[in-house]
């Protein structure tokens, strides 16, 4: 089984639609969406739901008033700020169990926390499993762990030789849990000043993985310069650049109307995702 | 008075919006501080001139072992609720990538053999050019923990100057940490279902943290009502519309802000402080 993560360093740089059409293409993949955090590739791919899934994050604590001496030593020594006036502000407590340790007159309990949902469902293009984190929610990386160990249980049950992701923008700590165990990081970028930046870190992150990267450079007729600065800079890093997509109408449309690309009928932005799409099953070698 | 600018989700347009108004209210202002609290790509000084002034280093207590006084209890890897400690056979391995720095392990240590060592997570950059100081947060690649890097940018402004933040994307505690207490937040989405979609989880965001929100629509086509009419559902007000135009993202792509590659928005984003500062003292 192999997988393929699409990550960009930045958000914005088109790597739900590619992932959306690479979806439609594959016929043999399950999908997974990453960006737990802005989960999107639904509204391209619209999943049936099949299950439901809660999503506990961690622990929180909670202060039971009746016992509680007012010693004030849990405010004091909480360093996240999370106890004020012998209240827990649930945003800020990261759950780490010290008040609870210290709490000398047993006040304080850890109670399971419900962050957010993760769904299995079918697409027309195969299974897919995506998240949604709740309003204001951490631990992230939790979810995006979780759902793929679901994914490659679905691929391993149902025989399916590819796992396909749609990452979180970002270097920290969601990217880091999409990026453990892949195979391959198809980093998406743009010929924007940027862009050439985003692509410089997010490849050294990859780097620390050792997936295969390679990269593509979405809207690359947007600016010819920078396009070229962000060619060599790959080179110079040794990560190939696979695939270019023009700056095309018909992409702004399909995002208009929430329809991957490739559905749209014969199009240049079609055509060029088809090719890249080639590509990396080349490299994965499936 | 200190603007957020959020918007669900990365590309859609924060730091030009941040940059030009930054840029915008430089003219009536004796001084304005930008900060670039999208610690984990900061992108802000790529469309600035400015002369560095100082740099320092974001640091977090992280447990350190002192071998001659553990005596391999254990204490330390079960109250640990990150698993960030493990206990081999007579040796401790910590692992500082997923450490929360929540000191219970040293606090919790029985014969005092841990002890806070800083770990440096990432940097704060300040810079100037003209009127303008530039903040600017930078985590460290391969820290997961990008909320202590944007409390340390927010920690270093001059709380009396007009600050505006340009925040990561999403709707967890990066922003959070980004957005709270600022006394309004600008939100910039596309008339998108995506737009849509992630202007809506910031705008939940915004009501748990009690942050007062308007709307941008960036890149907006004429006859599309997806976002207007959201916005009227909710109450928001529309603050700026800014057209789907290939040479503004031509300009972009070059680094250049709105406001210097058409200086007709200067006007219009002076008038967009002018609404949020009436939002505020409704």
């Amino acid at each position: 089984m192999k997988e393929l993560t699409v990550i960009s360093g930045k958000g914005g740089t088109g790597k739900t639609s590619i992932l959306g059409s690479f979806a439609t293409l594959s016929n043999k993949a399950v999908i997974c969406d990453c960006d737990v955090d802005a989960a999107n590739l639904h509204l391209l791919l619209k999943p049936d739901v099949q299950e439901t899934h809660s999503f506990i994050g961690g622990v929180k604590a909670n202060i039971n008033l009746e016992l509680c001496s007012k010693c004030g030593s849990c405010e004091e020594l909480c360093r996240f700020s999370a106890i004020k006036e012998r209240q827990v502000n649930p945003y800020a407590c990261e759950g780490c169990g010290l008040c609870y340790g210290i709490c000398p007159s047993g006040a304080i309990t850890l109670n399971d926390h419900q962050s957010g949902h993760w769904y299995v469902s079918e697409t027309q293009w195969g299974p897919m499993v995506h998240a949604k984190l709740g309003i204001a929610e951490g631990n992230s990386g939790l979810l995006v762990s979780a759902v793929r160990k679901r994914a490659r249980e679905i691929a391993t049950e149902r025989d399916i030789p590819l796992i396909i992701s749609d990452g979180p923008p970002g270097i920290g700590c969601p990217v880091i849990s999409s990026l453990a165990g892949t195979d391959m990081a198809l980093i998406v970028t743009e010929p924007t000043r940027s862009g050439l930046h985003d692509m410089e870190r997010i490849i050294q992150v990859a780097a620390t993985f050792g997936c295969q990267a390679a990269v593509c450079i979405n809207k690359y007729d947007l600016d010819t310069e920078n396009c070229f600065s962000i060619e060599a800079a790959a080179s110079k890093l040794d990560v190939p650049v696979i695939g270019k997509i023009p700056y095309n109408q018909t992409l702004s449309q399909s995002l208009l109307q929430g329809t991957p690309v490739t559905l749209l009928g014969q199009n240049e932005g079609a055509s060029a995702i088809t090719k890249l799409w080639q590509q990396v099953t080349g490299l994965l070698g499936v | 008075m200190k603007i957020s600018v959020a918007s669900g989700k990365g590309g859609t347009g924060k730091t030009l919006v941040a940059t030009s108004l930054a840029l915008s209210l430089i003219k009536n202002n004796p001084s304005v501080q930008l900060l670039d609290c999208d610690v984990e790509e900061p992108n802000v000084h790529l469309f600035l001139d400015q002369e560095p002034i100082n740099e320092t280093t974001v640091s977090l207590p992280i447990p350190k072992i002192n071998e001659d006084l553990c005596q391999h209890c254990g204490k330390c890897t079960e109250i640990c609720r990150f698993n960030a400690i493990t206990l081999l056979k007579d040796t401790i391995l910590i692992f500082p990538d997923v450490c929360h720095s929540c000191s219970a392990c040293w606090h919790f240590c029985p014969t005092g053999a841990l002890e806070p060592s800083p770990r440096e997570v990432g940097t704060v950059q300040i810079s100037q050019s003209g009127k303008l100081k530039l903040i600017t947060g930078r985590l460290n690649l391969g820290v997961h923990a990008s909320p202590p890097v944007i409390k340390a940018v927010r920690g270093a402004i001059d709380t009396d100057t007009v600050t505006i933040i340009d925040g990561p994307p999403g709707s967890s505690c990066p922003v959070m940490a980004a957005v709270e207490e600022t006394d309004y937040c600008i939100l910039v989405t596309e008339p998108t279902p995506f737009g849509l979609n992630d202007l809506s989880l910031a705008v939940e965001m915004l009501k748990v943290l009690n942050v007062p929100c308007g709307v941008i629509i960036n890149r907006d086509v004429p006859g599309n009502h997806l976002i207007d009419d959201y916005c009227q559902e909710k109450g928001l007000p529309i603050l700026l519309r800014i057209p789907l135009d290939t040479e503004i993202a031509r300009a972009y792509a070059k680094g250049i802000p709105l406001v210097k590659s058409s200086p007709v928005w200067t006007e219009k984003f002076i008038d967009l402080y002018q609404q949020v500062t009436q939002e505020v003292t409704k």
